[in-house]
């Protein structure tokens, strides 16, 4: 780079460089404070608000949130849910990527043409709800996992990776003797660990986070996921009656369950926080192909 | 190997659509779909006679509109910042920050605004040394949509701006190298080098959010809901989901969503129609 900057370019660098710092500030500075209000003394944290004294701070939030039998539960199922909707969906849309990609399939713009019209129009909340229920879904694990299972955007992800793996290489094992089945299974899906991977990782972020689905289809509180469990104690201030015992006083109560809240915050997104800078260019991956059409 | 995905849009895809009929019917649940009476357009005269509808209508139209019009430029603003970070490492450390709030759940997102912003959180507490009457955020309606489309920035923007930034890491340097020759200043190089660069990437993004105008989420919007800030946080999916759902209005809240739709595939279709004018025959599709 032989840039050379003059003045005014070195004052719009500076401002430049002082506007980003905000930006992550005001990015990182919540996610600070939960975590610190989380480790404080519930009646000091009410008093004085943060203190950054060690004698101030205290694990109650943390002891009562993992000793909780429904988020515990919550946990599991959400982790239950998360996996084999990824499994699902990228089996699926796998597979249908491919066979669109293939030149030889008859009617393919046709099939496009139908799975595109679903990015666009709906058939609405009841009629779905409806639907599940007239299949007899409700209040079954599959209700979360299986309509929402084809997905058009990954399926066309798919089929735009299908379309870069070299053709001569099927056709080298075609020639070779080896069947459809074969070539798919062992030369193809090999190859296509990336694409699986993207897909996995999205499926099970979009499972992991949402509680729509779980809502309106899961009546029994022994299916709901963690973030039901969670939409309960953050908004509904639900907080399970186990989990504070009776003797004590309502203001006690109140303490201790705004402290519960945040131990709450921190233990269901702390693992996915931590384990994204892992996967970051992979979901970076999946936003740059998505964005090819 | 098409099949599962065909035999699952049919079913959960399109069944749906043929399901929508019901919007046109007296829909008993004892006579099923097939069985109850044709009504005709009744549900939706209903819908756009009730005194519900301009209310409902305009918050769902604000709400997304208002938050393209802030959202819009956020991502493309960072995008141009940060290409402007010139080592490497820290361009990452920053994306990497900006980035994280995208992978916390909406439920901890509206959990963390009514902690922050209750009347005695540290939001309220900051204000306090200015005046002695806490803010109530989440009950009044007018704070609704401000606090809805900051936490969208703030959940989102980082993230939705990946795309711009990859667009500009391919601009030849050599481009503003010449500019920089021919006395070009920053903002100049960035007006005439880095926008028309990803001004293609803003037509598509553009397209598609002005598209889902009409589709704003369901999820936050509902869980934000408090008792009294609903003359502004109703907006048509939460009506459905409750005079459907809740109130098992079957036929009536088909109709309102699939009103939502039709307008939905309009907007989209005008949008593209508009943006391809302006963008020298670029749209969509």
């Amino acid at each position: 780079m032989f840039i050379k900057h003059s003045r005014l370019d070195r004052v719009i660098l500076m401002l430049n460089s002082t506007f980003l710092i905000l930006a992550v500030l005001m990015v990182v500075l919540p996610l600070i404070y939960v975590v610190i209000a989380s480790f404080m003394d519930p009646s000091v944290l009410l008093s004085q608000g943060l203190s950054f004294n060690i004698s101030d701070w205290s694990l109650e939030g943390y002891k009562k949130i993992l000793t909780n039998p429904a988020m515990i539960r919550g946990f599991g199922n959400a982790v239950f849910y998360a996996a084999s909707f990824a499994i699902l969906t990228v089996m699926v849309s796998i597979c249908a990527g491919y066979a669109l990609s293939d030149d030889r399939l008859k009617g393919r713009s046709l099939f496009m043409t139908l799975f595109l019209i679903t990015m666009f129009f709906g058939g609405g909340l009841v009629p779905t709800y409806l639907l599940v229920k007239n299949l007899g879904l409700l209040n079954t694990v599959w209700a979360v996992i299986i309509p929402g299972a084809v997905n058009v955007w990954n399926i066309i992800l798919s089929r735009t990776f299908f379309k870069g793996v070299p053709k001569e290489l099927r056709e080298a094992a075609n020639v070779d003797g080896a069947s459809e089945m074969k070539i798919f299974l062992s030369i193809v899906l090999p190859l296509s660990k990336p694409i699986i991977f993207v897909l996995a990782l999205y499926a099970f972020v979009g499972q992991w986070n949402s509680y729509f689905d779980a809502m309106i289809y899961l009546d029994n509180p022994s299916l709901h996921p963690l973030q039901l469990v969670l939409r309960s104690i953050l908004i509904q201030n639900q907080v399970d009656p186990s989990m504070i015992s009776d003797q004590l006083a309502m203001a006690e109560m109140k303490k201790l369950s705004e402290i519960i809240k945040y131990a709450a915050i921190v233990v269901s997104s702390l693992p996915l926080l931590v384990m994204y800078p892992f996967f970051q260019k992979y979901f970076e991956k999946g936003v740059m192909v998505g964005s090819l059409k | 190997m098409l099949a599962p995905a065909v035999i699952l849009t049919l079913i959960f895809k399109y069944g749906p659509m043929y399901g929508a009929i019901i919007a046109f019917k007296d829909f008993s649940p004892i006579k099923g779909i097939m069985g109850s009476e044709w009504v005709g357009f009744y549900n939706f005269e209903k819908f756009l006679s009730s005194p519900n509808f301009t209310v409902i209508f305009m918050n769902t139209l604000k709400l997304s509109l208002f938050g393209l019009i802030l959202g819009f430029p956020v991502p493309i603003l960072l995008a141009l910042m940060l290409n402007q970070v010139r080592r490497a490492g820290v361009k990452k450390n920053i994306q990497l920050l900006l980035y994280a709030p995208n992978f916390i759940s909406v439920v901890v997102v509206v959990g963390m605004l009514f902690i922050f912003l209750s009347p005695t959180g540290p939001i309220n507490q900051l204000f306090n040394l200015f005046t002695d009457e806490p803010i109530m955020f989440m009950s009044r309606p007018e704070y609704f949509r401000w606090i809805y489309i900051l936490s969208d920035i703030w959940t989102g923007a980082g993230w939705a701006s990946i795309i711009y930034v990859a667009a500009l890491a391919n601009v030849d340097p050599e481009l503003h190298n010449a500019a920089n020759l021919d006395g070009a200043n920053l903002l100049q190089r960035i007006r005439h080098i880095d926008l028309p660069t990803i001004r293609p990437i803003m037509a598509i993004v553009f397209i598609l959010a002005a598209g889902n105008i009409m589709s704003i989420g369901f999820e936050k919007a509902y869980l934000m809901q408090t008792a009294t800030n609903l003359p502004t946080a109703e907006i048509i999916p939460t009506y459905v989901y409750k005079i459907g759902l809740q109130a098992g209005d079957y036929a009536y809240s088909s109709a309102v969503g699939l009103f939502n739709s039709v307008i939905n595939v309009i907007l989209l279709v005008t949008v593209n129609f508009i943006v391809k004018k302006l963008n020298e025959g670029e749209g969509l599709y």
